[in-house]
């Protein structure tokens, strides 16, 4: 099955977000709670136990006003391919119970909730804290319930969840293709639930593999960058941006260290 | 057997040892939580065959166009409609969220009767027959005390059928007090009605403008339409330059091309600097100055007195030296901002502070608005234009009785279009200043709201609530239980956007006329009726003239009657473009005295004897407090994941907020650094913020976004009502301001308080 990752049959769905058109208006937060069925308490403040599998991060330059300049930054899980791209992002490595897995057919990195016994050595592997936890069982208050999508199971306490890419959309637009007889599914119909909302369109999703989809192309652009690029996870989630101090940002710099090394040198900003 | 110290030492270890190796407690713990976690808490939706609706959101004047997911009768997410002109197929998070209105905590679940005190929370169901005879009481009782005008009804908004048909109501009923709540289309409307003679909604053509100059307005924020507004952004084109001038570092000025920080309140002074710039280098629309405007140069009038025009104002009072003294903008700056402005193709210039629920300063926005009239683009494509609201509701004319006909020639009690404010619509903000200094009883006698919550959005909660406790009789429609609502003697709850039908004119600063129509997705969840429904019923208990003005059986019927031609169309599609030549604004003409655009606007009431004074000037709003006393100027200020009008914020957006806007309970009020170490103060420290209006407590947020001297709070926390998601958390920006009237035209123009950081 590895091999197959240099195979153009083989689909490695992504996503490029672009942060000069991010306005941070939260659309996309609230589109995966109300897709996913993420739950919601009376205080959400503390965000260690705020369930989110995608969450909107304010950077900033740190100038003193009237140069201060801020960057909204969203961050959905990675899904890595791990080093190599050989399919081994660093919390699948080390789930003891399966319960996370990367698909080869298409780079998701899945979460099976009910497989998971919540040890949470996953979240400690995940650098990018994509990963979140269970404290609590979730409650619906008054008639709530009634708009739970059947597509994504609820989860219950003690267990990991984290961004499947709405992988229940992709097997929707599968079975759809397949009932009308065709092998491939359009760019188009298989779109996450955040991607499908952005009102500035700043979330491009598709077949990083496909020539023919919008990422294959935008992930190649001087402006894109990836976050915490040099530990090697590869992760499927591209970043655009054209201010060097954000592309900076993506990384951790030591202060004298050089500019990252790489074709987003080109640009100025 | 005798317990010695030795027997009972090897004892305990043995029991000790005992309990650790035994597979037991571990085996009942392991039992007990895999049997706790089987228990039936977590839900399993139900499946079933999945359809979608289509239908428009009203939650905001922006109406998009929403498809919603339903699975047999539940509706389980809303989208946005791709075809939907202002959204294409994109939604913002508070439509995103729409279902937690529908199914959420905070719905009034039936018709509802007060029994304990005002606000304490005690209700009694009763039926809707009850709820209809108890109000037809009251006003049949004030009709009969030839006080029909004693009535005032607050709705959300005056554009489409349903306010149309409260209006209709009070006309018929005798009472000219239909008031909605401000907005900054106040200001808009009355600098374009002044200075163009044209009545009528203010649409900006961003779409094809190329060089947006926004003096602190929201565009990224929540003006206007908000998703029509993202999606212009999210277009990128590398021609469309967007310049925000504001005196924090909110979203709209962080992701614009530019951003150009300046003193609080002094916008208007540079709108003129840049006039002047544009004057002086001949930089202006020559063609459309010399043909098509008045009061630019020098006149003499029919008395042969000398009046000056903006031309010799502008270089007298407001060159560049002078303008970046008050304003804080650099000289050079100012020259850039003025011929990047003029030489831009299509550049539009925008007044309003944040998302829009502030009408702000009536010649702020006169000033603003020169500069489009400097460069000659108003009632063009790409620029200013004014938009008439596409006439389908026409019907026959109310014939009146005696008493409703005295009660119409009454003042409104806001006193807007009175002799004070002769140029205003609606002053809200004045009522409970009205009220509260009333000798004898209440000039209101019965106050109903819909789609407003005055208890909340007004300026000065205080004085509102003692207002308000003056009023003997207060009915709300709300669907959930906001602070009106908590405060009224009855709730007659209106059914949710989801599951009524209602018509949605075009929206807020949109230049394309569109039409949408909100469906019933589902069937109404609770015992809950529709606004108009009600009103149409009140009508008939009336009987008489009340009754003869609605010859409709129903709202539907009604709303049928009014749509006619277009009803087809919007139930299959949701929304019509509006395709008639005359409903497209650049066909509109001046309508003033002189039939151009008028810098000095002769169609004032009462026209100013001193020049500087007519035409559009820098008067600064005072703001209240003594700076010796209240060092610090507190700004509010509008984000998209918090709501600040009459919808409550849901638990999902709620949910989406920042622990440096929000922790605990407790609201951020964000300060400069600079600013934090002369009182020292450090990141989220707790503290009272105080202003002349008010206390609370906060934390303090150190962002190098915001000005020296100033601080900022979010708009849309402390809500007392809604559900344990929302209430409790932070503070009501209101409860810490009070109104400012603009002397000209009597609107709110309150854009900040002083205040000091007491450390706690």
């Amino acid at each position: 099955m590895k091999e197959e990752h240099g195979d153009k049959h083989t689909k490695r769905y992504g996503m490029v977000i672009d942060l000069d058109k991010c306005t941070g208006c939260g659309a996309c937060m609230v589109a995966c709670y109300a897709e996913n069925n993420v739950p919601f308490k009376k205080d959400e403040t503390d965000k260690l136990d705020s369930l989110n599998w995608i969450r909107i991060f304010q950077l900033t330059n740190g100038k003193p006003y009237p140069d201060t300049e801020i960057c909204y930054l969203p961050m959905p899980c990675q899904h890595c391919d791990g080093i190599g791209k050989h399919g081994h992002p660093p919390c699948v490595s080390v789930c003891p119970a399966i319960a996370t897995d990367y698909d080869d057919s298409t780079g998701v990195v899945s979460q099976i909730p009910t497989r998971c016994f919540g040890c949470r050595y996953c979240m400690a592997a995940c650098p990018y804290h994509a990963r979140k936890f269970n404290w609590w069982d979730p409650v619906w208050p008054a008639d709530t319930k009634k708009y739970l999508n059947p597509n994504v199971s609820t989860r219950m306490r003690g267990v990991v969840e984290k961004c499947t890419l709405c992988f229940h959309r992709y097997q929707q637009a599968r079975d759809k293709a397949y009932l009308e007889g065709r092998e491939e599914i359009y760019e188009s119909e298989y779109q996450p639930a955040c991607a499908q909302a952005c009102p500035t369109n700043a979330i491009t999703f598709g077949d990083l593999n496909n020539p023919d989809h919008a990422v294959f192309k935008l992930k190649n652009s001087p402006r894109a960058f990836r976050l915490l690029e040099r530990l090697h996870t590869n992760p499927k989630v591209y970043y655009l941006s054209s201010k060097t101090w954000v592309r900076r940002a993506g990384d951790n710099y030591l202060e004298n260290e050089s500019r990252p090394k790489s074709n987003r040198q080109k640009i100025h900003s | 057997m005798k317990i010695d110290r030795r027997s009972f030492i090897s004892l305990g270890v043995g029991v000790v040892a005992g309990t650790t190796l035994t597979p037991v407690p571990w085996k009942l713990m392991d039992d007990i939580s895999i049997w706790t976690q089987n228990w039936p808490w977590t839900p399993v939706p139900k499946e079933g065959a999945d359809t979608y609706k289509t239908s428009v959101c009203t939650l905001c004047p922006g109406g998009c166009g929403i498809q919603v997911r339903k699975i047999m009768d539940r509706a389980v997410k809303i989208d946005g409609l791709p075809e939907h002109p202002i959204n294409r197929g994109t939604l913002c998070p508070l439509g995103l969220s729409g279902l937690q209105f529908l199914y959420g905590p905070s719905r009034v679940k039936a018709p509802m009767k007060r029994v304990g005190k005002r606000g304490e929370g005690k209700w009694q169901e009763i039926s809707w027959d009850e709820a209809v005879s108890a109000v037809t009481k009251k006003l049949k009782e004030l009709r009969e005390k030839e006080k029909p005008h004693s009535v005032a009804w607050v709705a959300g908004t005056d554009k489409g059928t349903v306010p149309r048909l409260i209006g209709r109501f009070l006309t018929a009923y005798g009472s000219p007090n239909f008031i909605r709540p401000p907005s900054v289309h106040d200001a808009y409307e009355l600098a374009v009605y002044l200075m163009q003679g044209q009545e009528g909604a203010v649409g900006f053509d961003i779409e094809n403008a190329d060089h947006v100059l926004s003096f602190g307005t929201g565009l990224l924020q929540g003006w206007g339409a908000p998703v029509r507004m993202l999606n212009i952004y999210g277009e990128q084109h590398d021609s469309r330059k967007i310049v925000q001038i504001e005196t924090r570092l909110s979203d709209t000025a962080a992701k614009a091309d530019q951003w150009v920080p300046i003193n609080p309140g002094t916008e208007g002074a540079l709108a003129l600097g840049i006039a002047h710039v544009m004057i002086k280098e001949s930089l202006y629309d020559q063609s459309f100055i010399n043909q098509s405007v008045f009061g630019f140069e020098d006149w003499t009038d029919d008395h042969g007195t000398r009046h000056i025009g903006f031309k010799t104002l502008v270089r007298e009072d407001y060159s560049p030296e002078t303008v970046a003294e008050k304003t804080g903008v650099p000289k050079a700056t100012i020259e850039k901002l003025a011929r990047r402005f003029a030489r831009a193709d299509k550049p539009i210039a925008i007044s309003g502070r944040g998302e829009g629920l502030l009408p702000g300063s009536l010649s702020e926005c006169m000033a603003v608005h020169s500069l489009n009239a400097l460069v000659g683009n108003i009632n063009k494509p790409g620029g200013v234009s004014v938009t008439s609201e596409p006439e389908y509701a026409k019907w026959p004319e109310v014939n009146i009785d005696m008493t409703a006909s005295r009660g119409m020639q009454q003042p409104r009690v806001d006193g807007a279009g009175g002799s004070k404010y002769p140029n205003a619509r609606y002053l809200l903000h004045r009522l409970p200043e009205v009220i509260n200094s009333a000798k004898g009883e209440s000039p209101v006698q019965a106050l109903f709201v819909s789609d407003a919550n005055p208890l909340y959005t007004l300026p000065n909660t205080k004085a509102t609530k003692a207002a308000f406790d003056r009023i003997p009789f207060l009915v709300s429609f709300s669907s959930f239980m906001d602070e009106t609502a908590s405060h009224s003697d009855y709730i007659l709850p209106n059914h949710v956007f989801l599951e009524r039908y209602e018509d949605v004119p075009t929206p807020s600063a949109s230049v394309q006329p569109i039409i949408g129509l909100a469906k019933p997705v589902v069937r109404p969840v609770y015992n809950t009726r529709h606004v108009g429904d009600v009103v149409l019923q009140v009508a008939k208990s009336l009987g008489s003239f009340v009754e003869k003005a609605f010859p409709w059986k129903d709202y539907q019927g009604y709303l049928k009657s009014a749509l006619k031609d277009y009803w087809d169309q919007l139930e299959e599609k949701g929304f019509v473009k509006v395709k008639n030549a005359k409903d497209f604004p650049w066909a509109n003409r001046f309508n003033t005295a002189t039939g151009k655009f008028e810098f000095y606007p002769s169609a004032r009431n009462q026209p100013s004897k001193n020049d500087k004074k007519a035409l559009p000037n820098f008067s600064p709003v005072p703001i209240e407090g003594k700076p010796e006393q209240y060092p610090l100027v507190l700004m509010p200020y509008d984000a998209m994941r918090l709501t600040s009008g009459d919808v409550g914020n849901p638990p999902f957006m709620t949910k989406t907020i920042d622990d440096t806007v929000l922790k605990g309970q407790t609201v951020f009020v964000e300060i400069n650094p600079a600013t934090a170490r002369k009182i020292g103060a450090s990141e989220g420290e707790r503290a009272t913020v105080a202003t002349p209006r008010g206390r609370a407590k906060v934390r303090l947020h150190l962002f190098e976004g915001i000005a020296p001297g100033v601080i900022a709070m979010p708009k849309g926390f402390g809500h007392t009502a809604y559900s344990k998601y929302l209430a409790g958390k932070g503070v009501n920006f209101n409860d810490l301001i009070g109104p400012i009237s603009d002397p000209l035209s009597g609107l709110n123009t309150a854009w900040g308080i002083r205040a000091k950081i007491d450390r706690a």
